[in-house]
C-alpha cells in the first residue's frame, strides 16, 4: 500500500478506536441506568431509589393475581425466581397480561414495600410458535415461559 | 399452503389486529416504493439538465461544473 | 503529494463511475424483479398463509417487516460506512457516491423499524414507545444517518461533504453492535433476538420460512435501491465529462 494510503488508513482506525473508546466509556460509565427496569431481588436489596418512580420487571406468579370485583383494581406478584415484589395497579391490562408471563410495571414503592404501579407493560419473549404446536407442548411449554428466569 | 382467514373480511380484521397490521403494512410499502421513486427521479431530473446544458452549450464548452 | 492524488483521481473518474452506471443499467431490471417477486411472494406468505402466534395472534405478523427493515438498517450502515472508509483512504469518487447513497435508504429502513415496532407494541406491550436500551439506539441511528444526509448539504465543495459524511459514519459504526446487543446487556422491554447466529431460532419452521423470503427481498431490494440512489449520483458528479453527454446525446437523437 502506497505510504500516503497507509497513512490515511491509520486515521480511519484511529477515528474508529478513539471514538468506540469514547462512546463505550459513556455507555460503562452509564451503566446501570441503561436498564429499563429493575429486578425484584434488586429492588429488595434496596437498590432502586425510594419514593421516586422506578420500573420493575419479572414473571407474574401463578395464582397471585387478584382482581375487585367493582373496580379495575388488580394485585399480582412479580419475581425474578428469587424475590418476589406485591404490586397494585388501578386500569386496564395489556392484552398480552398474564399469569406466568412477564410484565413491567412502572409506579413508587410504598412504606409497605407495595409498588404502586402507574403503568403495567406486557413483555413477551423471543418464541414464535403457532396454537397448536403451543397446545401439543402444552404444560411443558407453560412451565418453561413460567418459570424462565432470562428477561 | 391454506390461507388462514376465510374470507376478505376476516383477512381485514387480522382477529382484532387489523388496524395495527394494516398501518405497519400500508406505511412499510410506501416507504419502499418511495426508495424506488425519489432516485429514479433524480435520475431523469439530472439527465435532463445535462440535455438543456447540452442544447445550450452545443458546439461551445460545456466544461463548468453542474451542481 | 498533490499530483499524486490528482493522478489517481483522474485514473477513477475516467474508470468506476462509467463502469457502475452501466453493469448496473443492465442488471436493474432482473434485481428488480427478483426484488418485487420476493417482497410480494413474502409478503403474502407471511400475512395470509403462516399461522399466527400462540400468544399475540395476527399482530405478530408485522414482524415479516419489522426484523427485515431492521436487519437491513444495520447491515446497511456497514455498508455505509465502509464505503466511507474506501473513501477516505484511496480518494476513490465512486466509493463515496456508494456511501452518500446509503445514507436516505438506511434512514428509511430505520423509520420503517421504529415505526413497525411503535405499531406492533401497542398491541404486544400496551404501549406505542418506551426509552429503552434497544429502542433508543434505533433512534440514534436514525438521527446518524439523518446527519449523513445533512452533512452532505452543509458543505459547498463536494469532496469537503464526501469527507465528513465519511467520518460520521465511521464515528457512528460502535453503534452497531450495540444496538444488536442491547437486549442482552441490559434490561430492556424489547425480547432477546429470534434469529440467532450460532444457535437455533426461537420461531417455528412454519413461520420461519416467510420470514427468510422476505429478508431475502430486502436484501435485493436494497442492491436495487442503492443502484438507483448511486446511479442517479453518478450522473449529476460526471454531468461534465465526455460519456455522460454522450450518453444523453445518444438518447435524445434516438
Amino acid at each position: 500500500m502506497h505510504a500516503i494510503r497507509k497513512q490515511r488508513l491509520q486515521w480511519v482506525i484511529f477515528t474508529l478506536v478513539a471514538s468506540s473508546t469514547a462512546i463505550g466509556l459513556v455507555v460503562y460509565t452509564l451503566g446501570q441506568n441503561i436498564n429499563y427496569f429493575y429486578t425484584p431481588s434488586q429492588i429488595a436489596r434496596g437498590e432502586a431509589p425510594l419514593g421516586v418512580p422506578v420500573r420493575a420487571g419479572g414473571m407474574v406468579v401463578r395464582g397471585s393475581l387478584v382482581r375487585d370485583s367493582e373496580s379495575l383494581d388488580v394485585a399480582f406478584d412479580v419475581s425474578d425466581g428469587v424475590a418476589q415484589l406485591r404490586v397494585e395497579y388501578s386500569g386496564i391490562l395489556p392484552d398480552l397480561f398474564g399469569e406466568g408471563q412477564a410484565a413491567i410495571v412502572a409506579g413508587v414503592v410504598d412504606a409497605d414495600a407495595i409498588l404502586q404501579a402507574t403503568e403495567v407493560l406486557a413483555k413477551h419473549d423471543e418464541n414464535y410458535m403457532p396454537p397448536e404446536v403451543a397446545d401439543a407442548m402444552g404444560e411443558a411449554y407453560r412451565q418453561s415461559i413460567g418459570s424462565g428466569g432470562d428477561y | 399452503m391454506n390461507i388462514q382467514f376465510a374470507s376478505f373480511n376476516e383477512i381485514l380484521a387480522m382477529g382484532g389486529h387489523g388496524l395495527y397490521v394494516w398501518v405497519a403494512v400500508t406505511v412499510s410499502v410506501a416507504v419502499l416504493a418511495a426508495l424506488l421513486v425519489v432516485p429514479w427521479q433524480s435520475h431523469t431530473r439530472a439527465l435532463n439538465q445535462v440535455r438543456l446544458r447540452l442544447e445550450r452549450h452545443a458546439g461551445g464548452s460545456a466544461e463548468e461544473g453542474v451542481d | 503529494m498533490v499530483t499524486e492524488v490528482k493522478k489517481w483521481q483522474w485514473f477513477y473518474r475516467l474508470g468506476s463511475p462509467r463502469w457502475f452506471y452501466e453493469i448496473t443499467g443492465r442488471w436493474l431490471p432482473w434485481l428488480l424483479c427478483a426484488a418485487s417477486l420476493l417482497l410480494a411472494s413474502g409478503l403474502f406468505w407471511g400475512l395470509l398463509v403462516a399461522p399466527p402466534d400462540a400468544r399475540q395472534g395476527n399482530s405478530f405478523r408485522i414482524i415479516y417487516l419489522h426484523v427485515p427493515a431492521a436487519i437491513l438498517a444495520l447491515v446497511g450502515y456497514y455498508i455505509m460506512a465502509l464505503a466511507g472508509a474506501v473513501g477516505l483512504i484511496w480518494r476513490i469518487k465512486m466509493s463515496f457516491m456508494v456511501m452518500k447513497s446509503a445514507a436516505p435508504i438506511g434512514a428509511a429502513l430505520t423509520f420503517i423499524a421504529l415505526f413497525t415496532g411503535a405499531v406492533w407494541g401497542k398491541p404486544s406491550w400496551g404501549t406505542y414507545w418506551v426509552w429503552d436500551a434497544r429502542i433508543t439506539s434505533m433512534l440514534i441511528l436514525l438521527f446518524l444517518y439523518l446527519g449523513v444526509l445533512a452533512l452532505q448539504r452543509a458543505f459547498s465543495s463536494a469532496e469537503m461533504a464526501y469527507r465528513a459524511s465519511a467520518i460520521l459514519a465511521l464515528v457512528g459504526t460502535i453503534n452497531i453492535p450495540i444496538i444488536y446487543k442491547s437486549v442482552d446487556w441490559w434490561h430492556t422491554l424489547h425480547q432477546p433476538a429470534t434469529l440467532k447466529l450460532t444457535s437455533a431460532s426461537s420461531i417455528h419452521i412454519d413461520m420461519l420460512q416467510p420470514l427468510i423470503v422476505m429478508i431475502c427481498g430486502f436484501y435485493v431490494f436494497y442492491v436495487v435501491a442503492l443502484c438507483l440512489f448511486t446511479r442517479a449520483e453518478i450522473i449529476r458528479r460526471e454531468a461534465t465529462s465526455a460519456w455522460v453527454r454522450a450518453l444523453v446525446s445518444n438518447e435524445s437523437s434516438r
